[in-house]
């Protein structure tokens, strides 16, 4: 017993564990599961069931049968390579749109530490530089698919990709400079902390959506677009471009591609709930317990923990489901008005909210 | 300690290859190959492929992707002053906004010139 937990301590150990446990646990599975719960939010929008007939007897599930149908159907499929394709970089694309999705859960708190074990799996002094980093790496798993694929369409897609990502790319950087100023650090960890400091007597919690409400739609919208996301989901338009830059992938690796596709969305949900919606804070909920008006309510530590947890979860589920219902709501724009959006209305605006936050700041310091 | 603190990320470069190249792997071994001249012709919505897949395309990505250069680069000089900003002051804001100008400047070039047109 005393072995184990001498093993426990160890920092590699408590990472390696971490990862199994949220990003294997908890990123993946939900990931998995949104694939169906898009197509189930879809077919209640449409008026219809949608998927249920996949089923083990009289079994179905409503559906849930599905996600494994599905997986193993892509699986037993033919990986077809396009004649004349870039058969290298035809084979390894899909593998660069898990870079992004995956390593930026590096960063994210799930909950607040206790004593010495913190509920993040590296406390990396530049996170949100890292975020920038390694989502950066997303366009090279749609640009070298289209590339390599040998197809008009694929390459179409591919240039899109490229430009949208790097146009919503400039102004996503430039949106959060203004969370820098307000909270005064990069460090993702200390900006969930700082997030539950309180204005008014301790009644309305410093969440990053009431100190920078314009940031907040301008990193959304641009992490929409980042996600390929609708509105902004030229790079793959069916209508106009067939499917883009995955058009000629075909089962297990277009499944590879549709899964990274989802586990954005939860990686894109979690950075703005943990930016902009206080991450893992309960409002009024401290390492010791509730405090709010002059009452309290003590909590043990591994209480509040399970708390924060919970509420992390729950935060981040909403957003997924938000960014499925905006599919369904909203129509595509037309390429050219997501450029024309990029860099004429959330650029300058961006530059603007980065002056307004410094005078206010600087005004009220 | 920083070798310690990124190890992690290594772990989860290992996890993101792995997550990925099973599909690549399986979909190898357990998918059928019944490879023919038709079925590996690049699809075009029905029509027969003309010539190869890759053609010219508009300028304007070309721009864009030069344009993003020059902003991409800018904008990391405000990371050190955003986190340093409550210690330099209204001196720090005024020479930022400097910098800001310039920056501004070069958008409303590039707008001018017409390169951020799509029509």
């Amino acid at each position: 017993m005393d072995m184990i937990l001498d093993i426990l301590t160890i920092p590699l150990v408590q990472a390696v564990i971490k990862i199994l446990v949220f990003v294997l646990g908890f990123v993946m599975a939900v990931g998995t599961v949104l694939t169906l719960m898009e197509r189930k939010w879809m077919s209640a929008v449409q008026d219809r069931i949608g998927p249920n007939r996949a089923n083990i007897g009289k079994f179905t599930g409503h559906g849930a049968l599905h996600i494994a149908a599905d997986g193993v159907k892509s699986l037993l499929k033919e990986d077809t390579v396009p004649a004349g394709a870039d058969r290298f970089l035809y084979l390894i694309a899909p593998l660069f749109s898990y870079f992004p999705a995956i390593l930026v859960w590096a960063v994210i708190p799930f909950a607040g530490p206790i004593g010495s074990v913190t509920f993040q799996i590296t406390d990396i002094n530049t996170g949100l530089v890292f975020i920038f980093a390694v989502t950066s790496l997303g366009v090279y798993g749609a640009v070298l698919g289209g590339y390599a694929s040998n197809n008009k369409y694929a390459l179409l897609g591919a240039i899109r990709t490229s430009s949208q990502m790097l146009s919503y790319e400039v102004f996503l950087g430039l949106s959060l400079i203004g969370i820098f100023m307000v909270y005064g650090t990069v460090q993702v960890s200390k900006i969930v902390e700082l997030q539950n400091t309180y204005w008014f007597d301790g009644l309305i919690p410093k969440w990053g959506i009431f100190t920078q409400p314009l940031a907040f739609f301008l990193f959304f919208t641009g992490m929409l677009a980042e996600a390929k996301r609708q509105p902004f989901d030229q790079p793959e338009g069916e209508s106009e471009i067939i499917a883009g830059y995955y058009l000629e992938y075909s089962g297990a690796r277009f499944s590879a591609y549709m899964l990274a596709e989802y586990v954005s969305i939860v990686a894109v949900s979690a950075i703005t709930v943990t930016l902009f919606f206080g991450g893992y804070q309960i409002p009024w909920l401290f390492p010791d317990g509730f405090h709010l008006l002059g009452y309290s309510l003590a909590l043990p530590p591994v209480v509040v923990a399970l708390l924060q947890a919970g509420s992390f979860i729950t935060k981040t589920l909403i957003f997924c489901w938000l960014i499925i219902i905006i599919r369904w709501t909203l129509p595509r724009f037309r390429f050219d008005q997501t450029m024309d959006l990029g860099w004429k209305k959330m650029l300058p605006l961006s530059m603007a909210n980065l002056v307004v936050t410094a005078l206010v700041l600087l005004l009220t310091a | 300690m920083i070798a310690e603190q990124y190890l992690p990320v290594l772990i989860l470069i290992g996890v993101a290859l792995v997550v990925g190249g099973q599909f690549i792997v399986m979909g190898i071994a357990l998918g059928p190959t019944d490879k023919s001249a038709v079925k590996k012709a690049p699809f075009e919505a029905g029509h027969l492929s003309q010539g190869t897949g890759f053609r010219r395309y508009s300028v304007r990505f070309y721009m864009v992707a030069m344009i993003f250069l020059i902003f991409d680069v800018e904008v990391i000089f405000f990371y050190p002053w955003a986190v340093k900003f409550r210690e330099l002051g209204w001196m720090g804001f005024w020479e930022l906004m400097t910098f800001m100008v310039i920056l501004v400047l070069g958008l409303v070039y590039a707008w001018r010139k017409g390169a951020l047109e799509w029509e």
